[in-house]
Protein backbone atom coordinates (compact mmCIF):
# COMPACT_ATOMS: atom_id res chain seq x y z
CA UNK A 1 0.00 0.00 0.00
CA UNK A 2 1.32 3.59 -1.12
CA UNK A 3 1.51 5.91 1.56
CA UNK A 4 -0.85 8.33 1.62
CA UNK A 5 0.07 11.80 0.69
CA UNK A 6 -2.90 12.83 2.09
CA UNK A 7 -2.54 11.76 5.10
CA UNK A 8 0.29 14.60 5.62
CA UNK A 9 -1.98 17.56 7.63
CA UNK A 10 -1.57 21.33 6.52
CA UNK A 11 -1.34 23.41 9.20
CA UNK A 12 -4.27 26.19 9.28
CA UNK A 13 -4.62 28.08 6.71
CA UNK A 14 -1.91 26.41 4.86
CA UNK A 15 -2.48 26.64 1.02
CA UNK A 16 -0.59 27.23 -2.72
CA UNK A 17 -3.79 29.46 -3.51
CA UNK A 18 -2.81 33.10 -4.41
CA UNK A 19 -6.38 34.61 -4.51
CA UNK A 20 -8.37 36.14 -1.81
CA UNK A 21 -9.96 33.25 -0.53
CA UNK A 22 -10.06 34.75 2.88
CA UNK A 23 -12.30 37.51 1.69
CA UNK A 24 -16.06 36.51 1.47
CA UNK A 25 -15.89 34.67 5.07
CA UNK A 26 -14.22 37.44 6.37
CA UNK A 27 -17.59 40.12 5.16
CA UNK A 28 -19.48 37.32 6.13
CA UNK A 29 -18.06 37.61 9.49
CA UNK A 30 -18.34 40.90 9.84
CA UNK A 31 -21.69 41.36 8.53
CA UNK A 32 -23.39 38.35 10.40
CA UNK A 33 -21.61 39.75 13.87
CA UNK A 34 -22.45 43.11 13.12
CA UNK A 35 -25.72 42.36 12.72
CA UNK A 36 -26.03 40.19 15.94
CA UNK A 37 -25.08 42.82 17.88
CA UNK A 38 -27.24 45.38 16.56
CA UNK A 39 -30.33 42.61 16.59
CA UNK A 40 -29.22 42.02 20.12
CA UNK A 41 -28.74 45.41 21.39
CA UNK A 42 -32.08 46.49 19.74
CA UNK A 43 -33.89 43.29 21.49
CA UNK A 44 -32.98 44.62 24.98
CA UNK A 45 -34.19 47.95 24.52
CA UNK A 46 -37.41 47.42 25.27
CA UNK A 47 -39.07 50.96 23.85
CA UNK A 48 -39.26 52.56 20.55
CA UNK A 49 -40.24 49.89 18.83
CA UNK A 50 -43.40 50.98 17.53
CA UNK A 51 -44.34 54.34 15.74
CA UNK A 52 -48.27 55.10 14.38
CA UNK A 53 -49.15 52.13 13.08
CA UNK A 54 -45.53 50.89 12.48
CA UNK A 55 -43.99 47.31 14.41
CA UNK A 56 -40.43 46.47 14.32
CA UNK A 57 -39.95 43.01 13.08
CA UNK A 58 -37.79 42.08 15.79
CA UNK A 59 -40.90 42.57 18.43
CA UNK A 60 -43.78 41.07 16.35
CA UNK A 61 -45.71 39.08 17.05
CA UNK A 62 -45.58 41.25 20.44
CA UNK A 63 -46.79 38.72 23.37
CA UNK A 64 -46.52 40.15 26.67
CA UNK A 65 -47.62 37.65 29.11
CA UNK A 66 -48.39 38.86 32.65
CA UNK A 67 -45.49 36.50 33.55
CA UNK A 68 -42.99 38.39 31.70
CA UNK A 69 -41.15 40.47 34.39
CA UNK A 70 -40.94 44.25 33.14
CA UNK A 71 -37.26 44.20 32.67
CA UNK A 72 -37.32 41.38 29.87
CA UNK A 73 -38.47 42.75 26.84
CA UNK A 74 -41.01 40.76 24.75
CA UNK A 75 -38.42 40.54 22.16
CA UNK A 76 -37.13 37.81 23.65
CA UNK A 77 -39.99 35.33 23.65
CA UNK A 78 -40.13 35.44 19.67
CA UNK A 79 -36.01 36.14 18.76
CA UNK A 80 -35.38 32.03 19.17
CA UNK A 81 -38.15 31.30 15.76
CA UNK A 82 -35.74 33.16 13.43
CA UNK A 83 -32.61 33.19 15.02
CA UNK A 84 -33.07 29.41 15.01
CA UNK A 85 -34.40 29.37 11.43
CA UNK A 86 -31.28 31.33 10.01
CA UNK A 87 -28.60 29.31 12.12
CA UNK A 88 -29.93 26.38 10.76
CA UNK A 89 -30.37 27.81 7.60
CA UNK A 90 -28.25 25.61 4.80
CA UNK A 91 -26.63 28.71 3.47
CA UNK A 92 -25.52 30.34 6.86
CA UNK A 93 -24.44 26.77 7.96
CA UNK A 94 -21.98 27.16 5.20
CA UNK A 95 -21.00 30.16 5.76
CA UNK A 96 -20.36 30.22 9.62
CA UNK A 97 -19.14 26.67 9.52
CA UNK A 98 -16.12 28.25 7.01
CA UNK A 99 -15.83 31.56 8.95
CA UNK A 100 -16.39 31.12 12.08
CA UNK A 101 -15.10 27.34 12.92
CA UNK A 102 -12.77 27.34 9.73
CA UNK A 103 -13.91 23.90 9.29
CA UNK A 104 -12.74 24.55 6.50
CA UNK A 105 -11.62 27.84 6.05
CA UNK A 106 -11.37 27.86 2.51
CA UNK A 107 -11.42 25.34 -0.46
CA UNK A 108 -8.01 23.61 -0.74
CA UNK A 109 -7.17 25.38 2.52
CA UNK A 110 -5.48 23.61 5.25
CA UNK A 111 -7.27 23.09 8.64
CA UNK A 112 -4.63 22.08 11.10
CA UNK A 113 -7.15 19.65 12.52
CA UNK A 114 -7.39 16.52 11.22
CA UNK A 115 -9.07 13.97 13.76
CA UNK A 116 -12.15 14.24 15.78
CA UNK A 117 -14.34 15.40 13.07
CA UNK A 118 -18.07 13.65 13.25
CA UNK A 119 -19.44 17.11 11.08
CA UNK A 120 -23.47 16.67 11.55
CA UNK A 121 -23.59 13.21 12.80
CA UNK A 122 -23.27 13.82 16.41
CA UNK A 123 -24.04 16.53 18.93
CA UNK A 124 -24.21 19.47 18.45
CA UNK A 125 -24.54 19.72 14.05
CA UNK A 126 -26.68 16.56 14.53
CA UNK A 127 -29.32 19.21 15.63
CA UNK A 128 -29.18 20.99 12.13
CA UNK A 129 -31.39 18.23 10.64
CA UNK A 130 -34.26 19.91 12.68
CA UNK A 131 -34.16 23.23 10.29
CA UNK A 132 -37.67 21.83 8.71
CA UNK A 133 -39.40 22.23 12.44
CA UNK A 134 -38.04 26.28 12.36
CA UNK A 135 -39.27 26.53 8.58
CA UNK A 136 -42.68 25.88 10.19
CA UNK A 137 -41.82 28.18 12.82
CA UNK A 138 -40.69 31.08 10.90
CA UNK A 139 -43.72 30.87 7.89
CA UNK A 140 -45.98 31.35 10.58
CA UNK A 141 -43.82 34.70 12.17
CA UNK A 142 -44.38 35.93 8.43
CA UNK A 143 -47.44 35.25 8.13
CA UNK A 144 -47.83 37.45 10.77
CA UNK A 145 -45.49 39.72 9.50
CA UNK A 146 -47.81 40.26 6.35
CA UNK A 147 -50.40 41.26 8.97
CA UNK A 148 -47.98 44.03 10.93
CA UNK A 149 -48.09 45.33 7.28
CA UNK A 150 -51.42 45.26 6.21
CA UNK A 151 -51.83 47.26 9.80
CA UNK A 152 -49.13 49.52 8.60
CA UNK A 153 -51.75 50.70 5.90
CA UNK A 154 -54.22 51.81 8.74
CA UNK A 155 -53.65 55.21 10.66
CA UNK A 156 -56.61 55.95 13.11
CA UNK A 157 -59.04 53.87 11.69
CA UNK A 158 -58.64 55.37 8.21
CA UNK A 159 -56.16 54.42 4.86
CA UNK A 160 -53.18 55.50 4.21
CA UNK A 161 -49.38 54.94 3.46
CA UNK A 162 -46.32 56.01 4.50
CA UNK A 163 -42.65 55.71 3.70
CA UNK A 164 -42.48 53.15 6.89
CA UNK A 165 -45.09 51.42 5.41
CA UNK A 166 -43.24 50.64 2.43
CA UNK A 167 -39.91 50.09 4.08
CA UNK A 168 -42.11 47.58 5.87
CA UNK A 169 -43.81 46.28 2.44
CA UNK A 170 -40.52 45.36 1.31
CA UNK A 171 -39.17 43.89 4.34
CA UNK A 172 -41.60 40.96 3.84
CA UNK A 173 -41.21 40.48 0.42
CA UNK A 174 -37.65 40.18 1.03
CA UNK A 175 -38.23 38.04 4.15
CA UNK A 176 -40.60 36.18 1.75
CA UNK A 177 -38.26 35.55 -0.84
CA UNK A 178 -36.12 33.79 1.92
CA UNK A 179 -38.26 31.75 3.61
CA UNK A 180 -39.93 30.33 0.74
CA UNK A 181 -36.58 30.08 -1.16
CA UNK A 182 -35.27 27.31 1.51
CA UNK A 183 -34.22 23.82 0.83
CA UNK A 184 -36.41 22.09 3.52
CA UNK A 185 -39.37 23.85 1.23
CA UNK A 186 -38.02 23.23 -1.54
CA UNK A 187 -37.74 19.11 -0.90
CA UNK A 188 -41.15 19.15 1.21
CA UNK A 189 -43.64 21.06 -1.76
CA UNK A 190 -42.08 18.40 -4.11
CA UNK A 191 -38.38 17.80 -4.66
CA UNK A 192 -38.97 14.70 -2.18
CA UNK A 193 -41.06 12.82 -5.15
CA UNK A 194 -38.95 10.94 -8.07
CA UNK A 195 -41.66 9.90 -10.47
CA UNK A 196 -43.74 12.96 -11.03
CA UNK A 197 -45.92 11.34 -13.65
CA UNK A 198 -47.27 8.98 -10.79
CA UNK A 199 -48.66 11.77 -8.89
CA UNK A 200 -52.12 13.63 -8.96
CA UNK A 201 -51.43 17.06 -10.42
CA UNK A 202 -47.33 15.55 -11.02
CA UNK A 203 -46.98 18.37 -13.70
CA UNK A 204 -48.61 21.00 -11.84
CA UNK A 205 -46.73 20.29 -8.77
CA UNK A 206 -43.58 20.04 -10.85
CA UNK A 207 -44.14 23.20 -12.10
CA UNK A 208 -44.31 24.37 -8.67
CA UNK A 209 -40.81 22.76 -7.83
CA UNK A 210 -39.19 23.87 -10.26
CA UNK A 211 -40.13 27.14 -9.31
CA UNK A 212 -39.16 26.93 -5.85
CA UNK A 213 -35.78 25.79 -6.95
CA UNK A 214 -35.42 29.62 -9.23
CA UNK A 215 -35.90 30.60 -6.26
CA UNK A 216 -33.95 28.37 -4.14
CA UNK A 217 -31.13 28.64 -6.40
CA UNK A 218 -30.56 32.72 -5.59
CA UNK A 219 -31.00 31.79 -2.09
CA UNK A 220 -27.88 33.47 -0.46
CA UNK A 221 -28.77 36.43 -2.49
CA UNK A 222 -32.02 36.58 -0.39
CA UNK A 223 -30.64 35.35 3.11
CA UNK A 224 -28.40 38.61 2.69
CA UNK A 225 -30.71 41.40 1.42
CA UNK A 226 -33.39 39.71 3.72
CA UNK A 227 -31.09 40.21 6.59
CA UNK A 228 -29.77 43.51 5.97
CA UNK A 229 -33.57 44.80 5.43
CA UNK A 230 -35.06 43.50 8.45
CA UNK A 231 -32.14 45.31 10.51
CA UNK A 232 -32.90 48.94 8.33
CA UNK A 233 -36.40 48.02 9.05
CA UNK A 234 -36.07 48.14 12.52
CA UNK A 235 -33.59 51.13 12.45
CA UNK A 236 -36.04 52.95 10.82
CA UNK A 237 -38.81 52.47 12.69
CA UNK A 238 -36.98 53.03 16.05
CA UNK A 239 -35.76 56.69 14.71
CA UNK A 240 -39.09 57.54 13.85
CA UNK A 241 -39.85 56.64 17.43
CA UNK A 242 -36.89 58.48 18.98
CA UNK A 243 -38.28 61.54 17.39
CA UNK A 244 -34.90 61.88 15.27
CA UNK A 245 -36.73 60.92 11.97
CA UNK A 246 -39.49 62.52 10.79
CA UNK A 247 -41.61 59.37 8.78
CA UNK A 248 -43.21 60.97 5.61
CA UNK A 249 -46.84 59.84 4.88
CA UNK A 250 -47.55 59.33 1.37
CA UNK A 251 -51.07 59.67 1.14
CA UNK B 1 -0.40 36.60 -29.18
CA UNK B 2 3.14 35.79 -30.01
CA UNK B 3 4.79 32.61 -28.03
CA UNK B 4 6.02 33.63 -24.57
CA UNK B 5 8.32 32.24 -22.17
CA UNK B 6 7.03 30.66 -18.41
CA UNK B 7 7.86 28.76 -15.50
CA UNK B 8 6.01 25.64 -15.00
CA UNK B 9 6.64 24.51 -11.31
CA UNK B 10 5.89 21.02 -11.41
CA UNK B 11 6.04 18.71 -8.53
CA UNK B 12 8.37 15.55 -9.34
CA UNK B 13 8.34 12.47 -6.87
CA UNK B 14 7.23 8.97 -5.94
CA UNK B 15 5.56 7.78 -3.32
CA UNK B 16 8.87 7.85 -1.06
CA UNK B 17 9.51 11.47 -1.62
CA UNK B 18 9.19 13.98 -3.84
CA UNK B 19 10.16 18.08 -4.64
CA UNK B 20 9.34 20.60 -7.06
CA UNK B 21 11.05 21.35 -10.38
CA UNK B 22 11.25 24.30 -12.54
CA UNK B 23 11.07 23.85 -16.33
CA UNK B 24 10.57 26.85 -18.67
CA UNK B 25 8.07 26.26 -21.65
CA UNK B 26 6.76 28.49 -24.42
CA UNK B 27 3.25 29.49 -24.40
CA UNK B 28 1.43 29.92 -27.76
CA UNK B 29 -1.70 30.75 -28.35
CA UNK B 30 -4.76 28.73 -26.96
CA UNK B 31 -2.60 26.66 -25.17
CA UNK B 32 -3.79 24.42 -22.19
CA UNK B 33 -1.60 23.60 -19.08
CA UNK B 34 -1.84 19.59 -20.26
CA UNK B 35 -0.23 20.76 -23.33
CA UNK B 36 2.75 22.89 -21.54
CA UNK B 37 2.96 19.24 -19.30
CA UNK B 38 3.44 17.80 -22.50
CA UNK B 39 6.21 20.25 -24.03
CA UNK B 40 8.54 19.30 -20.70
CA UNK B 41 7.61 15.54 -21.75
CA UNK B 42 8.69 15.99 -25.62
CA UNK B 43 11.67 18.50 -24.92
CA UNK B 44 12.95 18.43 -21.11
CA UNK B 45 11.69 15.38 -19.04
CA UNK B 46 10.17 11.89 -20.66
CA UNK B 47 9.79 10.61 -17.72
CA UNK B 48 7.03 13.01 -16.04
CA UNK B 49 4.29 11.11 -15.09
CA UNK B 50 0.69 12.35 -15.99
CA UNK B 51 -2.82 10.55 -16.88
CA UNK B 52 -4.96 11.69 -19.60
CA UNK B 53 -6.98 10.91 -22.13
CA UNK B 54 -9.24 13.22 -24.31
CA UNK B 55 -8.06 16.84 -23.97
CA UNK B 56 -11.56 17.86 -24.17
CA UNK B 57 -12.47 17.91 -20.10
CA UNK B 58 -14.61 15.22 -20.82
CA UNK B 59 -12.49 11.78 -19.80
CA UNK B 60 -11.72 13.40 -16.11
CA UNK B 61 -8.11 11.96 -15.96
CA UNK B 62 -6.27 14.95 -16.12
CA UNK B 63 -7.07 16.48 -12.91
CA UNK B 64 -4.31 18.14 -10.66
CA UNK B 65 -4.00 21.45 -8.48
CA UNK B 66 -2.97 24.17 -10.62
CA UNK B 67 -1.59 27.61 -8.43
CA UNK B 68 -3.30 25.67 -5.29
CA UNK B 69 -6.75 25.26 -7.14
CA UNK B 70 -8.10 21.45 -8.35
CA UNK B 71 -8.58 22.11 -12.27
CA UNK B 72 -8.50 20.04 -15.32
CA UNK B 73 -5.14 20.61 -17.30
CA UNK B 74 -7.07 20.11 -20.24
CA UNK B 75 -9.31 22.65 -19.59
CA UNK B 76 -7.57 25.38 -17.85
CA UNK B 77 -5.96 27.95 -20.48
CA UNK B 78 -2.82 29.07 -19.72
CA UNK B 79 -3.37 32.61 -20.13
CA UNK B 80 -5.54 31.80 -16.76
CA UNK B 81 -3.07 29.80 -15.15
CA UNK B 82 -0.25 32.92 -16.25
CA UNK B 83 -2.69 35.47 -14.31
CA UNK B 84 -3.95 32.89 -10.95
CA UNK B 85 0.41 32.70 -10.29
CA UNK B 86 0.28 36.38 -9.97
CA UNK B 87 3.78 36.68 -11.21
CA UNK B 88 5.27 33.87 -9.91
CA UNK B 89 5.65 30.02 -11.50
CA UNK B 90 2.98 28.17 -12.78
CA UNK B 91 2.66 25.29 -10.03
CA UNK B 92 0.89 22.09 -11.24
CA UNK B 93 1.11 19.39 -8.37
CA UNK B 94 -0.83 16.45 -7.83
CA UNK B 95 -4.13 16.04 -6.16
CA UNK B 96 -3.03 15.97 -2.23
CA UNK B 97 -6.26 13.94 -0.86
CA UNK B 98 -5.32 10.61 -2.63
CA UNK B 99 -2.26 8.30 -2.45
CA UNK B 100 0.48 9.34 -3.89
CA UNK B 101 2.01 6.91 -7.25
CA UNK B 102 4.77 9.50 -9.04
CA UNK B 103 4.80 12.86 -10.39
CA UNK B 104 1.46 13.48 -11.03
CA UNK B 105 -0.26 10.54 -11.29
CA UNK B 106 -2.64 9.54 -7.48
CA UNK B 107 -3.92 6.29 -6.68
CA UNK B 108 -8.13 7.12 -6.94
CA UNK B 109 -8.77 3.53 -6.05
CA UNK B 110 -10.13 3.97 -2.60
CA UNK B 111 -13.21 5.97 -4.76
CA UNK B 112 -13.92 2.72 -6.39
CA UNK B 113 -14.30 1.31 -3.36
CA UNK B 114 -16.88 3.57 -1.84
CA UNK B 115 -18.82 3.67 -4.96
CA UNK B 116 -19.54 -0.52 -4.63
CA UNK B 117 -21.19 0.16 -1.70
CA UNK B 118 -24.20 1.69 -3.12
CA UNK B 119 -27.34 0.02 -4.35
CA UNK B 120 -27.31 -0.27 -8.03
CA UNK B 121 -30.21 0.53 -10.37
CA UNK B 122 -33.13 -1.45 -9.61
CA UNK B 123 -36.05 -0.89 -12.51
CA UNK B 124 -39.31 -1.08 -11.38
CA UNK B 125 -41.52 -3.49 -13.34
CA UNK B 126 -42.07 -2.34 -17.12
CA UNK B 127 -45.63 -1.53 -18.39
CA UNK B 128 -48.02 -3.66 -19.94
CA UNK B 129 -46.99 -2.60 -23.13
CA UNK B 130 -43.17 -4.16 -22.27
CA UNK B 131 -41.83 -0.11 -21.89
CA UNK B 132 -41.47 1.93 -18.97
CA UNK B 133 -42.65 5.64 -19.30
CA UNK B 134 -40.87 8.26 -18.48
CA UNK B 135 -41.44 11.88 -19.05
CA UNK B 136 -38.38 14.12 -20.02
CA UNK B 137 -39.58 16.71 -17.18
CA UNK B 138 -38.97 14.18 -14.35
CA UNK B 139 -35.98 12.99 -15.79
CA UNK B 140 -34.32 15.94 -16.03
CA UNK B 141 -32.93 15.67 -12.46
CA UNK B 142 -31.13 12.71 -12.72
CA UNK B 143 -29.75 13.44 -15.71
CA UNK B 144 -27.92 16.42 -14.28
CA UNK B 145 -25.52 13.76 -12.72
CA UNK B 146 -24.92 11.57 -15.19
CA UNK B 147 -23.16 14.36 -17.21
CA UNK B 148 -20.37 13.80 -14.13
CA UNK B 149 -16.89 12.67 -15.66
CA UNK B 150 -15.79 11.66 -12.46
CA UNK B 151 -12.63 13.14 -12.24
CA UNK B 152 -12.63 13.20 -8.36
CA UNK B 153 -12.09 16.96 -8.21
CA UNK B 154 -14.72 17.62 -6.11
CA UNK B 155 -13.17 14.26 -3.66
CA UNK B 156 -10.11 16.01 -3.82
CA UNK B 157 -11.21 19.15 -2.42
CA UNK B 158 -14.05 17.95 0.32
CA UNK B 159 -12.71 18.43 3.45
CA UNK B 160 -13.44 15.59 5.12
CA UNK B 161 -11.40 13.24 3.00
CA UNK B 162 -8.72 15.75 2.31
CA UNK B 163 -8.16 17.27 6.21
CA UNK B 164 -9.75 14.59 8.15
CA UNK B 165 -9.06 11.85 6.14
CA UNK B 166 -12.35 10.16 7.08
CA UNK B 167 -12.96 7.74 4.19
CA UNK B 168 -15.98 6.20 5.74
CA UNK B 169 -17.38 9.28 3.76
CA UNK B 170 -18.09 8.04 0.48
CA UNK B 171 -17.41 11.59 -0.89
CA UNK B 172 -19.54 14.24 -3.24
CA UNK B 173 -18.92 12.24 -6.30
CA UNK B 174 -21.09 9.32 -4.27
CA UNK B 175 -23.53 12.06 -2.96
CA UNK B 176 -24.18 12.36 -6.65
CA UNK B 177 -24.47 9.28 -7.79
CA UNK B 178 -26.86 8.19 -5.36
CA UNK B 179 -29.13 11.15 -5.73
CA UNK B 180 -28.84 10.35 -9.65
CA UNK B 181 -30.05 6.73 -8.87
CA UNK B 182 -32.41 7.68 -6.01
CA UNK B 183 -34.01 10.05 -7.66
CA UNK B 184 -34.76 8.27 -10.90
CA UNK B 185 -38.12 7.90 -11.30
CA UNK B 186 -38.33 4.44 -12.71
CA UNK B 187 -35.80 3.44 -9.51
CA UNK B 188 -37.31 1.63 -7.05
CA UNK B 189 -34.09 0.74 -4.53
CA UNK B 190 -33.65 2.64 -1.77
CA UNK B 191 -30.48 4.04 -0.49
CA UNK B 192 -31.86 6.27 3.02
CA UNK B 193 -29.97 4.02 5.75
CA UNK B 194 -27.39 3.34 3.50
CA UNK B 195 -26.44 7.37 3.10
CA UNK B 196 -26.75 7.69 6.44
CA UNK B 197 -24.57 5.09 7.81
CA UNK B 198 -22.53 3.38 4.96
CA UNK B 199 -22.13 6.23 2.72
CA UNK B 200 -21.65 9.10 5.80
CA UNK B 201 -23.69 11.93 4.09
CA UNK B 202 -23.84 13.44 7.77
CA UNK B 203 -20.00 14.21 7.45
CA UNK B 204 -20.53 16.46 4.80
CA UNK B 205 -21.03 20.18 6.53
CA UNK B 206 -22.42 21.28 3.03
CA UNK B 207 -19.35 23.93 2.57
CA UNK B 208 -19.63 23.62 -1.55
CA UNK B 209 -15.99 23.20 -1.79
CA UNK B 210 -17.22 20.20 -4.59
CA UNK B 211 -19.85 22.33 -5.96
CA UNK B 212 -17.41 25.27 -6.43
CA UNK B 213 -14.70 22.89 -8.25
CA UNK B 214 -16.94 20.73 -10.67
CA UNK B 215 -15.34 21.07 -14.23
CA UNK B 216 -19.42 19.85 -15.65
CA UNK B 217 -20.85 22.53 -13.20
CA UNK B 218 -23.03 20.35 -11.40
CA UNK B 219 -24.88 21.56 -8.44
CA UNK B 220 -23.58 18.58 -6.01
CA UNK B 221 -24.73 20.59 -2.94
CA UNK B 222 -27.53 21.93 -4.02
CA UNK B 223 -29.00 19.50 -6.42
CA UNK B 224 -27.72 16.18 -4.61
CA UNK B 225 -26.66 16.18 -1.11
CA UNK B 226 -28.97 18.88 0.37
CA UNK B 227 -32.27 16.90 -0.92
CA UNK B 228 -30.22 13.32 -0.16
CA UNK B 229 -30.16 14.97 3.14
CA UNK B 230 -33.49 16.27 3.51
CA UNK B 231 -34.88 12.68 2.64
CA UNK B 232 -32.42 11.26 5.31
CA UNK B 233 -34.53 14.31 7.63
CA UNK B 234 -37.57 12.13 6.46
CA UNK B 235 -36.65 8.72 7.42
CA UNK B 236 -34.67 9.77 10.44
CA UNK B 237 -35.89 12.95 11.99
CA UNK B 238 -38.90 13.77 11.68
CA UNK B 239 -41.37 12.23 13.82
CA UNK B 240 -44.58 14.23 11.95
CA UNK B 241 -43.23 12.51 8.88
CA UNK B 242 -42.71 9.64 10.06
CA UNK B 243 -46.27 9.63 11.30
CA UNK B 244 -48.17 10.37 8.12
CA UNK B 245 -45.81 8.00 6.51
CA UNK B 246 -47.45 4.79 8.68
CA UNK B 247 -50.99 6.88 8.25
CA UNK B 248 -51.12 6.57 4.72
CA UNK B 249 -48.19 4.24 3.57
CA UNK B 250 -45.21 4.60 1.93
CA UNK B 251 -44.63 6.58 -1.02
CA UNK B 252 -46.74 5.79 -4.00
CA UNK B 253 -44.90 3.07 -6.25
CA UNK B 254 -42.94 4.35 -8.80
CA UNK B 255 -43.48 3.94 -12.43
CA UNK B 256 -47.43 2.05 -12.11
CA UNK B 257 -48.57 0.46 -15.14
CA UNK B 258 -50.79 3.16 -17.00
S1 LIG C 1 -20.28 20.32 0.48
FE1 LIG C 1 -19.97 18.41 1.61
S2 LIG C 1 -19.26 16.96 0.08
FE2 LIG C 1 -19.01 19.01 -0.80
S3 LIG C 1 -16.92 19.57 -0.31
FE3 LIG C 1 -18.21 20.37 1.33
S4 LIG C 1 -18.23 18.78 2.93
FE4 LIG C 1 -17.46 17.84 1.04
S1 LIG D 1 -19.20 15.48 -9.60
FE1 LIG D 1 -18.05 16.95 -10.85
S2 LIG D 1 -16.12 17.23 -9.74
FE2 LIG D 1 -17.06 15.39 -8.92
S3 LIG D 1 -16.18 13.70 -10.07
FE3 LIG D 1 -18.07 14.29 -11.11
S4 LIG D 1 -17.48 15.79 -12.66
FE4 LIG D 1 -15.75 15.59 -11.24
S1 LIG E 1 -33.74 28.87 5.20
FE1 LIG E 1 -31.88 28.53 4.22
S2 LIG E 1 -32.14 26.47 3.72
FE2 LIG E 1 -33.95 26.78 4.80
S1 LIG F 1 -7.67 14.81 -20.61
FE1 LIG F 1 -9.73 14.13 -20.48
S2 LIG F 1 -10.50 15.52 -19.03
FE2 LIG F 1 -8.54 16.32 -19.36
Amino acid sequence: MLRPQGMVTLSLGATDRKDAWWLSPLLFAIAFGGFSIYATWAAWQNEFYRFGPYLSPFYSPLLKPEWLPPWLSPAFLILGAPLGFRLTCYYYRKAYYRAFLLDPPGCAVGEGKPSGYRGERAFPFILQNLHRFFLALAILVWGILVKDTVEACIWDGQFGIGLGTLVMMVNVVLLGLYTFSCHSFRHLIGGKHDCWSCLTFGKQRHTLWRGVSWLNGRHMQFAWVSMIWVGLTDVYIRLCAMGLLQDSRLF
Amino acid sequence: MSTQKVTLRVYRGDAESGELQDYTVEVSEGMVVLDAVHQIQATQAPDLACRWNCKAGKCGSCSAEINGKPRLMCMTRMVDAIKTAEGGPILVKPMKTFPHIKDLVTDVSQNYRNNKKITPFRPAPKGPDGEWKIFQYEIDRAQEFRKCIECYLCQNVCHVLRDHHEFSFAGPRYMVRAAGLEMHPADQGDRIDQLKEELGIGYCNITKCCTEVCPEGIHITDNAIIPLKERVVDEHYDPITALFRKVFGKKAPPNPAP
